[in-house]
Formats: C-alpha cells, structure tokens, sequence
C-alpha cells in the first residue's frame, strides 16, 4: 500500500440544526484517484470542503501528510498550498490575466522569482491548449477556458493533491470533455484526486475508488466495478438506477 | 423676475464665485477625509474583534440617525471647548462633515467589499494566499469597482449638504445667497440664481460619474 495522504476520522459538520455530515471515516492514499457521488444534499461537497478546511468541522479530525490539520493554533495555508481546489463556479480572478492568475500563489507564498513562475505558468498553459491565451482577461474565456485555467492554477503550486468540486456542473455540454481529458490526464499522470461529480462515465473509468454519499454518511465505496456494477445498497441501486 | 436675476448676477457674481469656491473646497476636503477615516471605520466593522465591531456600530448608526444640522450644530458647540488650541468656525463645521461623511463611506466601502463573490476569498484561500494578500491582490481591487462610483455618489450627496453650513456662515454657496439677499432685499431671485448653480454642479459630476462608471465596467 502507498503512503496514506489524507485521513479523516469521525468527520461531523452541521449547518444550523441541520446535520450535514454525521461521521465520515475515510483514508485517501497518494496517487489515488477517488469519485464521490450520490444525490443532491447527501453532504458530498461539504465533505470536500472541509478536507481543505474551506468548511470548519464541527467535530473529527483530519490528517493530512503527516499533520493533524484539525489541531488549534495551526496554520492552515501552508497545508492549503499543498491541497489544490477546483469549484464549480471555476473563481478565476477577473482582475488579473491568465498569466497573473496562475502566478499569484507561487510568486506570492512560495516566493519564486517571476520569471520562474511564469515559464512554469507557460508549461502548464500548453498542456492544456491556452498558451496563446496567457495575456488575457478571464472575461474573454469560454467557461470551459476558465475551468481549465483554475486547474492550471492550482497545479502550479504543485500540490499533493487536487480537490475537485463538480468541475464540469456549471459548463456548457459541449466544453465538458475538454476539462474532463485535462482531469483524465492528471488522474494518469500520478496526481492524487478528490472529485465530487454526477459524471457517472467519467467516475467509473478514471476512478481507483467511488464513494457513494448519501444522508450525511459514506453509504457504500468500493471499485467502480464493485459500485457500477454490483451495488449492495438499496440507496446506491436506487441512485444508480436513476442516473445511469 | 428674469431682470433681477440678471441684474443681481452681474452685480454680485464674485460673491457667487466665491461661495461655489468655499462649496467646492468643502466637498473635496470633507470626501477626502471621509474616505480615509471611512476606511479605518470599515476595517474596524468588519474586524473580529466584538469590541471594535460594536464601537463603530454605533458609530455609525448615530451618525446616520441623528440629522446633520444636529451634529454640525454639535461640534461648532462643543469642539472649541474641548479642544486645547483655537478653533475657526469653519474648522469645526469641516470636521463634523468629515465624521458625518465617514460613516456614510465606511459603509460604501464595507458593502463594495462584501459584494465581492464569496468564491473569490475561497479560491484565494484554497492556494494558502494569506488573508492580507487576499485582501490587497484579489479582494480590494474588485471592490474598488464598486466602492469608486459610490464615492462618487457620496460627493455629490456632500456638495448639496454642505449648504447646511450657511447656518453658521461660513462661507459656501448658500452663505452667498444669505449675503445677497441682505445687500438687494431680493431672496427669490437670488436663491435661483444659487439653485441653478447648485444643479449645474451636480449635474456635470453626475454626467462625469457616468463616463467614469462605463470606463470602469469596461475594464471588467
């Protein structure tokens, strides 16, 4: 077994009265790529967001590479560079270029020389086809453009691993596959991902493990196979049987 | 009516001049003022700390909710008593517009900040950019889109509201018209003469604001 990078303990978050998640246990490995899915309202991106403490837990823990995160007093934007995070809603930073929005962090907290950062900005940029975008304004962007831009932006803090929140949710039809080949080839590249997602496709083929969420708890995980296929749960049958 | 304006504006425009002078040198010392000390109060409202949130809530809201005559009354009173060193009546007046315009521009300025897309602090805070960082790179300017015209707004909100100064005759353009009318006995005219001047100068800023706001959408 690889080492494990995220481990998460007896995860509670409530919003108000409602109680959202109700006990996640859940250990992520490097290198692993993992799809949560399940219904709306099941807790799958409050889950997510507070991996990188977006969300605050309201009880549990969280490790991550080593170091309990949930722990007072700790400095969360040191472990935050190491974890990248996609939205739904992409967050590019509209005052900034293509070039300065992927620059920013690098340049900023990991104090790389500008030069440095923006060759590397370029790499990543031509990886994913925006190369001749570099000096423009979000605004002129496709959403598909943006996606792939927020992607570009996390990678380039060279993170340990990629939190991806329904990527492709708010995209048109026809910018989705795009993105999903740009997470396609990070999955194969070794990149450790998180994505919450209603890709059923996607999440079987790219997926080593599927979680499936549903009132607040992990109601079952296996292989996409074991998931897909061979679901044991009434509630994953009945959400399967809906979707696909 | 229409020769007594004209008859009262040849003989008596440096008088008008000379209140559109003292209006306009108010306005902007009062904006400028108000911005800085309205950015301080901002902070300090959007602070975590209860004890600075709760003094300018208060702050605020008494500002906001007492009339502004009362509080100019209430400085031209009080702060040539408090203070140790002499204080001109026009002094005095200019800090009570100062601290009533404050309250009005830490408002803008908070509410410019808080329209900013909340998706915007988590994307920041997600590549663990500080909070400062946040704040100066990716927050304040998006905000200042909005904090911009509404500042501008405030401006021409001041230039009609510093003729509540005339009260204590100091010199802006409704202290011209309380001059005029004393020296022709004529206070009808007069006060069109100073309504006109008064529209004409909001109206320019309103149209320049205007420019400037489709500048600034532009560049979004």
């Amino acid at each position: 077994m690889t080492d494990v990078l995220i481990k998460v303990e007896n995860l509670q978050k409530n919003f108000g009265k409602l109680q959202v998640l109700k006990g996640i246990d859940q250990t992520i490995h490097s290198g692993e790529v993992i799809s949560v899915i399940g219904p709306s309202g099941s807790g799958k991106s409050t889950f997510l967001r507070c991996l990188n403490l977006l969300e605050t837990p309201d009880c549990g823990k969280i490790w991550f590479d080593g170091q309990e995160i949930t722990e007072k007093g700790i400095n969360i934007d040191l472990h935050r560079q190491k974890m990248g995070m996609v939205f739904q809603h992409f967050n590019v930073f509209p005052n900034m270029t293509v070039l300065q929005n992927i620059t920013l962090a690098p340049i900023l907290e990991k104090k790389v020389p500008k030069a440095e950062a923006e060759q590397k900005a370029m790499q990543l940029l031509e990886s994913v086809g925006m190369a001749d975008k570099r000096y423009e304004y979000p605004r002129k962007l496709s959403g598909g453009q943006k996606q792939r831009l927020a992607i570009v932006r996390a990678l380039a803090m060279e993170p340990k691993v990629i939190l991806f929140d329904e990527p492709t949710s708010a995209l048109d039809p026809e910018m989705v596959k795009g993105v999903l080949n740009v997470i396609k080839d990070l999955a194969k590249s070794g990149m450790t991902i998180v994505i919450v997602t209603h890709e059923m496709g996607f999440a079987r083929e790219v997926s080593d493990r599927v979680l499936f969420m549903v009132d607040g708890i992990i109601a079952e995980e296996g292989t996409p196979q074991q998931l897909f296929d061979n679901p044991v749960n009434e509630r994953t049958k009945e959400f399967l049987s809906q979707v696909l | 009516m229409i020769y007594d304006i004209a008859a009262i504006w040849q003989k008596y425009s440096y008088v008008f001049v000379e209140g559109i002078k003292w209006t306009l040198i108010l306005t902007v010392i009062t904006v400028f003022f108000g911005t800085i000390l309205g950015v301080f109060i901002a902070m300090a409202k959007m602070s975590k700390n209860k004890l600075l949130n709760g003094i300018t809530f208060v702050y605020i809201e008494i500002i906001r909710g007492a009339p502004m005559l009362l509080q100019l009354y209430f400085f031209w009173l009080w702060l040539p008593k408090a203070m140790p060193f002499e204080m001109s009546e026009r002094d005095c007046i200019l800090v009570a517009l100062i601290i009533n315009s404050s309250a009005y521009i830490a408002e803008i300025i908070r509410a410019g900040i808080q329209a900013v897309d909340k998706g915007q602090t988590e994307a920041a805070k997600s590549l663990g950019i500080r909070d400062s960082y946040m704040m100066r790179y990716v927050i304040l300017p998006q905000a200042v889109k909005n904090i911009l015209p509404a500042i501008g707004n405030q401006f021409i909100f001041m230039l009609k509201n510093t003729s509540l100064a005339s009260t204590f005759f100091i010199g802006e353009l409704m202290t011209s018209w309380r001059t005029v009318q004393t020296a022709t006995y004529k206070p009808i005219p007069a006060l069109i003469i100073v309504g006109i001047i008064y529209v004409l100068m909001t109206w320019t800023l309103t149209l320049a604001l205007g420019v400037f706001e489709r500048r600034l959408a532009e560049s979004d």
